[in-house]
């Protein structure tokens, strides 16, 4: 019995805060739109019986998904998620791998202060620290300031409401969690295979490219996933720093549901994207299974 | 058929592999290597023994190159080897931790050093089966290290070191991991490896029959000095101090004042107990302290006192040390010096002579004990 329990825990609560929400969902995306609260059709009435419920069912159907096709302003959106999506992914691994390095090649008596440093952000809202690269990226803003007065630039630069400040934000918010896997990976690794590498004639560089990356694979492919997947359906970044030219799937959700009202083409919207994310999502577990036994 | 001895170090005419010439390593304000200067002779299988923290490994990792003498000169066949990097070095290294490349098959792990130096496909897969071969690998070629025992990570790591032909292998305690079964068996094909490839071995070693089995000079280090480089065999018989003698085996250590008696000297160590006699090639002034050290195995236990030795002591067995084998005997004296005694059990246990408490007499022949100054 206490097995039992043990086991029937998690379970049900996924089945209560992710299968239910997600049936719901897609009860919604296959409903109709209608001006009414709920804003869709049909909704399930218990108080006429069998027929009510046939009628129900009857009423579903995959019109919606149909006008995702229809429209290229959402297809659209996909590929323009994805694409930046990777090339932020991208960004993030070259800005995080010398970080998580030089982080793992510290002296012992320094690592904890650096992975507080790392992990400090944390402790203040996402949602503000976003919007304070508003103030920094602006076309009156510090950045701008400051290289106006170094005499850089004659000219302020035009960063906000363009997609260099969407990678900007991207790369500033999701860091530490490409950071912390490669630097686990890192910090695991044996020194003296890199002079085993030095003492069988490799030089430093080739040392790095034949041992220290391949051995800091699973590190890399765990943060490069853990960056993607949040990263496709992000909708604060995009909002505040990319201006109106920026498609992104996790905006054009935002304004059917808020702005159209329109649920039912919404929850479409959110069952195709977690289609979409399936994919990697399955990638990263199987990354995961094959370091864990690789760790025998 | 006349063999010829093996000993390149007793013959003026060698060229050394390696000279370590006043070479002094400090880190800091540790000198972990004080002025050293000695050679390692071609074929030799040289072992570097001492306790941890004593410079041996500093030793070998400034003959690969991961350490810069602060001081001194060292020579690889004849050329300096400061300027010149780890990975373009004719030496090469084992690994204590054997630092295997755990992504790699140990097809691979032996093929690495042979692809760094851009050889043929061919040659790669001819020299990785030799080496294969060797070290009796080949059913784990496809393996990864961590699919394989402890034992056959040793002789992976033997066989990638071994694969580019090195001038001088480095072995960092290569037998440390293994159990003393395993230990055993390698150390003979450790032999018979350098044996076949002909390949000169550093050893470092903190075990000291591991030294004296495998080596065929042992250089007991202390404190950042060689203080004995020697055959296994000299260093055993004759040590040149107290610290090597102590450190070699068992010992018993009489310190007493020395006084020359016609080619042998006497030797007074405590009120009230006889003198002992031991012949030596030291020079001692008459009333100098000397040190004499002698081993176990050459002293006898006997109920009665013998008539035929000038050394003998009388005592009673405070401790007895069964081994199997043999057994060792601590027996105290009057004035409460400890001297040790071996017997070999020839006989079951249950016969066994001597006992706890029992008082026995202790002799020795005046050749076997050796008088040290410090």
């Amino acid at each position: 019995m206490r097995r039992f329990v043990l086991i029937a825990l998690p379970y049900a609560w996924l089945l209560a805060l992710f299968l239910v929400p997600f049936i719901i969902v897609l009860k919604i995306s296959l409903s109709d739109i209608k001006l009414a609260i709920p804003p869709y059709t049909p909704t399930l009435d218990f108080t006429e019986g069998w027929t009510g419920i046939k009628a129900f069912f009857s009423a579903l159907d995959f019109e919606n998904f149909t006008f995702l096709t229809t429209d290229d302003l959402y297809w659209k959106a996909y590929v323009s998620s994805l694409k930046i999506a990777f090339i932020a992914t991208a960004l993030t691994l070259f800005v995080g791998y010398p970080i998580a390095y030089g982080m793992a090649n510290a002296p012992d008596h320094w690592r904890p202060t650096l992975m507080m440093l790392v992990i400090l952000p944390f402790w203040t809202s996402f949602l503000i620290r976003v919007y304070s690269w508003m103030g920094i990226l602006s076309t009156e803003g510090y950045l701008n300031q400051f290289l106006l007065g170094l005499g850089l630039i004659s000219e302020p630069l035009t960063i906000l409401n363009t997609p260099t400040a969407v990678y900007i934000g991207i790369v500033y918010t999701y860091l530490p969690f490409m950071i912390l896997p490669i630097y686990s990976a890192l910090e695991r690794m044996d020194a003296s295979l890199l002079e085993a590498a030095e003492d069988l004639g490799c030089s430093r560089l080739k040392a790095f490219w034949l041992i220290t990356v391949p051995l800091s694979k699973t590190g890399i492919i765990a943060g490069c996933f853990l960056v993607f997947i949040p990263t496709i359906g992000e909708f604060v970044i995009p909002s505040l720093l990319g201006g109106s030219r920026t498609l992104m799937i996790g905006k054009v959700l935002w304004e059917e549901f808020f702005n159209n009202r329109d649920w039912p083409v919404a929850g479409a919207v959110a069952v195709v994207l977690l289609l979409i994310l399936i994919v990697p999502i399955v990638l990263f577990q199987r990354n995961e299974q094959k370091q864990r036994e690789l760790e025998g | 058929m006349s063999q010829t001895v093996f000993e390149p170090w007793n013959d003026p005419q060698a060229k050394p592999l390696i000279q370590f010439k006043n070479v002094t390593k400090r880190f800091g304000d540790f000198t972990a290597i004080d002025n050293q200067t000695f050679d390692i002779y071609e074929k030799e299988f040289f072992a570097l023994l001492g306790p941890s923290g004593c410079g041996k490994t500093t030793m070998m990792r400034m003959l690969a190159g991961f350490e810069a003498p602060t001081e001194g000169t060292i020579l690889l066949a004849g050329q300096d080897i400061a300027p010149i990097p780890p990975n373009k070095r004719a030496v090469n290294m084992m690994f204590q931790s054997y630092a295997l490349f755990p992504h790699l098959s140990i097809w691979e792990n032996i093929a690495f050093g042979l692809k760094r130096d851009g050889k043929s496909k061919d040659e790669i897969a001819a020299r990785v089966a030799e080496m294969l071969k060797l070290t009796r690998l080949e059913r784990f070629a496809n393996r990864k290290p961590h699919q394989i025992s402890g034992g056959q990570r040793q002789r992976v790591a033997l066989a990638r070191s071994l694969a580019k032909a090195p001038k001088l292998l480095l072995l960092d305690e290569p037998l440390g991991a293994l159990d003393a079964k395993l230990r055993q068996d390698t150390q003979f094909e450790l032999m018979d490896i350098q044996e076949t490839t002909g390949t000169t071995f550093v050893i470092v070693t903190h075990d000291q029959e591991e030294a004296m089995t495998v080596a065929s000079r042992v250089a007991v280090m202390d404190d950042g000095k060689i203080v004995q480089a020697d055959t296994p065999a000299r260093i055993y018989e004759m040590p040149n101090s107290v610290y090597v003698a102590d450190f070699i085996g068992e010992v018993t250590i009489i310190s007493g004042t020395a006084r020359r008696d016609d080619g042998a000297y006497e030797v007074s160590f405590a009120e009230g107990q006889p003198t002992l006699f031991a012949e030596s090639d030291t020079e001692f002034a008459n009333g100098q302290e000397c040190h004499l050290a002698i081993r176990p195995e050459k002293v006898s236990i006997t109920a009665e006192k013998p008539s035929d030795r000038r050394n003998a002591l009388e005592g009673k067995i405070l401790d007895i040390a069964y081994l199997g084998n043999l057994s060792t005997y601590h027996v105290e004296l009057a004035g409460g010096q400890i001297v040790k005694a071996q017997t070999a059990n020839t006989r079951r246990l249950s016969r066994r002579d001597f006992t706890w408490e029992d008082r026995v007499w202790l002799s020795w022949t005046d050749t076997a004990g050796i008088l040290l100054k410090g």
